[in-house]
C-alpha cells in the first residue's frame, strides 16, 4: 500500500485529501502511479491529465516522473507552490 | 542561529533578527526580506488569503534550501518564518533573515532563499475577492528567478 495526498486546488477538484492505494503489479514509478489514476475518469482524468501542470512529491521530497515509487511510500500531488 | 518555522501567528521581524544574531559578534551584516500581504492582485481587491501547506515537507523543504545557501555562502546564520492560515492586507507573510560577515554574502544568500522558496517549498494561497475564493496561480516569473540560480556565476 501507499498513502496518497492530494492538496490545494488538486484537493478540491478530486474532492479527497488523502486515500490508501494498493500498489497494482508494474506501477512502480511517478508516473505510473499518476497514470493510474487518470484512468479513473472524470475528475481525475481532468485534474492529472498530462497537460496540467502538476507536482508531486514522494516521502516528502519534490519527485521526478521516473522517480520510484514503493509499497509504504507517501505519493503527493498538488499544484505548483505558491508561497513567499 | 539557524531556524525554519512555519506557523499562524504573527511574527515579529525585530525579535527574529535579534535571535538570529544573539551571541555571535562575528557577525556585520544581516539582510532580511519581509514579504506581505497585499489587498490587490491581478487586478481584484482582495480581502483577505488563506495558506495552505504541506505540514512535514514544508519544513524539510526550507531545510533544505537553507542547506543549499550555506553550501553556497559563507553565512552565519540563516532565519525563515512562514505563516499559514488567513491573513489580511498589511499582515507579514515571510521573513528570510541572513547573517554574514560582510553584506555580499548575506545579500545574495537572502535573495535566492526566497527565489527558492517560491518554486519549491509546498505552500498555497488562496484569496477572497468579491467574486469569492481563487487560488493564486504560480508565477512564470518566479522561475525565472528560480532558474537564474542555475547559472554559477551569480555564486
Amino acid at each position: 500500500m501507499i498513502r496518497l495526498r492530494y492538496f490545494a486546488s488538486l484537493r478540491e477538484r478530486l474532492g479527497v485529501d488523502e486515500e490508501a492505494l494498493a500498489l497494482p503489479p508494474g506501477v512502480a514509478d511517478v508516473a505510473a502511479v499518476r497514470a493510474l489514476l487518470c484512468r479513473r475518469g472524470g475528475a481525475w482524468a481532468e485534474a492529472l491529465a498530462e497537460s496540467q501542470p502538476v507536482l508531486c512529491a514522494v516521502n516528502q521530497g519534490m519527485a521526478r516522473p521516473g522517480d520510484a515509487v514503493a509499497d509504504g511510500d507517501e505519493v503527493a500531488f498538488f499544484p505548483p507552490v505558491t508561497g513567499g | 542561529m539557524d531556524g525554519v518555522r512555519v506557523q499562524t501567528e504573527p511574527f515579529d521581524a525585530a525579535t527574529e533578527v535579534a535571535a538570529l544574531c544573539a551571541g555571535n559578534p562575528r557577525i556585520g551584516a544581516v539582510v532580511t526580506f519581509l514579504g506581505l500581504m497585499r489587498d490587490l492582485n491581478d487586478g481584484a481587491a482582495v480581502a483577505s488569503m488563506t495558506l495552505e501547506h504541506y505540514p512535514g515537507m514544508t519544513e524539510k523543504a526550507l531545510a533544505a534550501i537553507v542547506a543549499e545557501a550555506r553550501a553556497r555562502w559563507a553565512l552565519d546564520g540563516v532565519r525563515v518564518v512562514h505563516r499559514v492560515g488567513t491573513l489580511r492586507p498589511e499582515e507579514p507573510i515571510v521573513l528570510v533573515a541572513v547573517a554574514s560577515r560582510h553584506r555580499g554574502e548575506a545579500f545574495r544568500a537572502c535573495e535566492f532563499v526566497i527565489d527558492w522558496l517560491k518554486t519549491r517549498a509546498p505552500f498555497w494561497k488562496k484569496e477572497t475577492t468579491a467574486a469569492g475564493e481563487r487560488w493564486v496561480a504560480h508565477r512564470a516569473a518566479d522561475a525565472e528567478a528560480e532558474a537564474r540560480w542555475d547559472d554559477p556565476s551569480r555564486s
